[in-house]
């Protein structure tokens, strides 16, 4: 079995850094995958696993962005006038200044977007069931609203991020993008699924069980709840900060904190992989990467309509999501014991 | 940003009589929303959207020559038959799973109705000119659309009618019942699933007639949807299920507030001082709450 494992990721891991190379035009589709993953995967860990519906990692996810591009400008040339100026092109990076500010942008749009979670967590993870659902997707427009009305960083007008610098090759932008966004991707991959074999993993997956339970057990549950918002945090701003330069154009409602596409993309993402599970947002991200990208263009101008009907059948008609639903037919498959006369009762009552 | 309200006087008065006008009208939706939560214990998302898809139905009848005002009555008909359908269709099959499946639900609807609004009815912002004319004050320092009033006065007149009907009528006591508890007033030969479709239903209709004040004092959009849900949700938790005189207050108050904010931040900061301003009622909520859990230890 542990055998079998290795040589899916290792499939995985092949398939993936071949991927540009085979997929040479979907290069930038295979980025925002690897993004959308990230994003699935770091929901799950409060919805799925904590039991704290979440609407507002779309937060950090933005707030990673702006930080990110602001922190590549800034370290350069001032950001007023580059915001300013906008569409012209004023400033030029030059391929080093590209590179430095893009990592130093992207620490931060880490390291920031999870010191906010620490300290609005106290306060905002005290809610339970929807309060928290409603605040969290309050929390999410307002900083939208606001982000809109700041002039230093574009308001209305938006933020153009630093252009990929000429580098020679004209391939290079995708594939910087690519590999960057994969990076993430595997990195985010492994901490979680080393977070989930720990004692860390029970204790959230006990919050979401009976919270009051267990906190009579003697865990403190706050504590757990916060670092677990702080571990999607890191990963959400690192996303977006990554999403900010692929994109190249931040705008505050459309772009960043866009509650109306991304925020629900990412639960509906988990949903439809199903929630609790390390895998399940991984496939719901893929299929519905896959779907929306092929299928969009038949929708085209009715994307939004579409959308809205597939929330509203996704969540009435299959809650459980693919994995839920693999579980319920293989059972074996996921290690749990079935008993042969059980099976055949259930059987014979269908 | 050189606070006006502070400098003229006039301004506090203007912005005050201008906030309770608006309140009122948030607090004829709230009240719809309270209705429906205590009922079917259902957060409905969609609910600001219900309120725009009422006010096009006003600006409808306007394009076509007739005056907006009777859409106040034509409005909460439709409604009505549109809440009805979308219960039939998406609520019932929600109404007693997980609170969390019925807000993402009634988001799909919100992001289906925004975007269905927006293919018929166009991006732009419109209005459904009544042609009521103003009312001066003070001088004429204080100026208030008769719109505004007339509105006020329609939404006080359909909340004072809406909870006669509740108490008097066999649907009310129903309604009433079941929100008490759904299985009891099963037991005793109450259609739950009829209260609940009626329920929904009469929410709907009261986001038409919102919808179609609304459309006639101020402006309406397909994406506006959102912050008027926020709005309703944030008084009804202020006030409470079921507390009718509290959710008139917190409605006034609220309208107030967004007034102030418009004139002392700025319009571009009012609906994004509207959601701080739920974040902030739900974070106090919160403290307030874990020292009465701390008294009990």
């Amino acid at each position: 079995m542990n055998k079998n494992n290795l040589i899916i990721y290792i499939g995985i891991l092949i398939f993936g850094l071949a991927a540009p190379y085979v997929f040479p035009a979907f290069k930038v589709q295979l980025s925002i995958l690897c993004i959308l993953i990230v994003l699935a995967i770091t929901w799950n860990i409060q919805g799925g696993e904590m039991g704290y519906n979440t609407f507002g990692n779309i937060l950090f996810y933005g707030l990673g962005m702006y930080l990110c591009a602001s922190v590549q400008v800034g370290m350069f040339f001032p950001l007023a006038e580059w915001t300013e100026s906008g569409g012209e092109k004023t400033f030029v990076h030059t391929p080093a200044q590209f590179f430095q500010g893009m990592a130093a942008g992207l620490v931060v749009a880490a390291i920031v977007p999870t010191i906010v979670a620490g300290l609005i967590g106290y306060a905002i993870l005290g809610l339970r069931g929807h309060y928290f659902a409603i605040c969290t997707l309050g929390l999410g427009v307002a900083a939208g609203e606001i982000s809109g009305g700041i002039e230093i960083i574009g308001a209305g007008q938006g933020f153009t991020t630093p252009p990929f610098p000429n580098v020679g090759s004209l391939e290079a932008r995708g594939e910087f993008f690519y590999f960057l966004s994969f990076l993430v991707l595997v990195l985010t991959f492994i901490a979680v699924k080393a977070i989930y074999t720990t004692r860390f993993k029970l204790i959230l997956n006990a919050i979401r069980d009976n919270e009051d339970k267990a906190e009579a057990m003697g865990i403190e549950t706050m504590k757990y709840k916060i670092i677990g918002w702080m571990i999607s945090a890191f990963f959400c701003g690192l996303a977006g900060g990554i999403m900010g330069g692929l994109v190249g154009y931040i705008d505050s409602t459309d772009v960043a904190f866009d509650g109306r596409e991304m925020g629900v993309f990412m639960v509906l993402m988990a949903i439809l992989g199903g929630k609790g599970t390390l895998w399940g947002p991984v496939i719901g991200a893929t299929v519905f990467h896959i779907f929306k990208e092929g299928f969009w263009t038949f929708f085209l101008g009715w994307q939004y309509v579409a959308l809205g009907v597939l929330i509203v059948v996704i969540v009435i008609y299959f809650p459980e999501g693919i994995m839920g639903w693999l579980r319920e037919k293989y059972p074996e498959r996921f290690g749990e014991v079935v008993d042969e006369a059980d099976r055949k009762a259930q059987v014979e009552i269908k | 940003m050189d606070f006006l309200v502070f400098q003229y006087p006039m301004i506090t008065v203007q912005a005050c009589l201008d906030g309770i006008l608006l309140g009122v009208l948030f607090a004829l939706i709230a009240y719809g929303m309270a209705l429906q939560w205590g009922v079917m214990n259902i957060i409905n998302i969609a609910q600001g959207d219900l309120v725009i898809l009422g006010g096009y139905i006003a600006y409808f009848m306007y394009l076509y020559g007739i005056h907006p005002a009777w859409g106040v009555i034509v409005a909460p008909v439709i409604m009505y038959f549109v809440g009805i359908a979308i219960y039939k269709l998406v609520i019932n099959k929600v109404v007693d799973r997980d609170l969390f499946i019925s807000i993402l639900a009634t988001f799909g609807i919100s992001i289906l109705f925004m975007q269905l609004m927006n293919f018929a009815f166009g991006a732009d912002v419109v209005l459904a000119n009544s042609g009521y004319g103003t009312t001066m004050l003070f001088d004429s320092n204080v100026v208030l659309p008769n719109s505004k009033i007339f509105s006020a006065f329609i939404s006080i007149l359909f909340a004072v009618c809406l909870v006669i009907y509740m108490k008097k009528s066999k649907l009310g006591r129903a309604i009433r019942a079941t929100a008490q508890n759904a299985r009891a007033a099963k037991i005793l030969g109450v259609d739950t699933e009829k209260v609940y479709a009626a329920t929904f239903g009469i929410n709907a209709a009261l986001c038409g007639v919102a919808g179609a004040l609304i459309s006639i004092t101020f402006t309406i959009h397909p994406y506006m949807g959102l912050p008027y849900t926020i709005r309703s949700f944030m008084i009804v938790i202020v006030a409470g299920l079921g507390n009718l005189p509290g959710v008139a207050m917190s409605g006034m108050g609220l309208g107030v507030f967004e007034e102030f904010a418009d004139y002392i931040l700025g319009t571009e900061f009012r609906i994004g001082s509207v959601f701080l301003l739920l974040v902030l009622i739900l974070v106090y909520r919160r403290f307030k709450l874990s020292r009465k859990r701390e008294y009990l230890k």
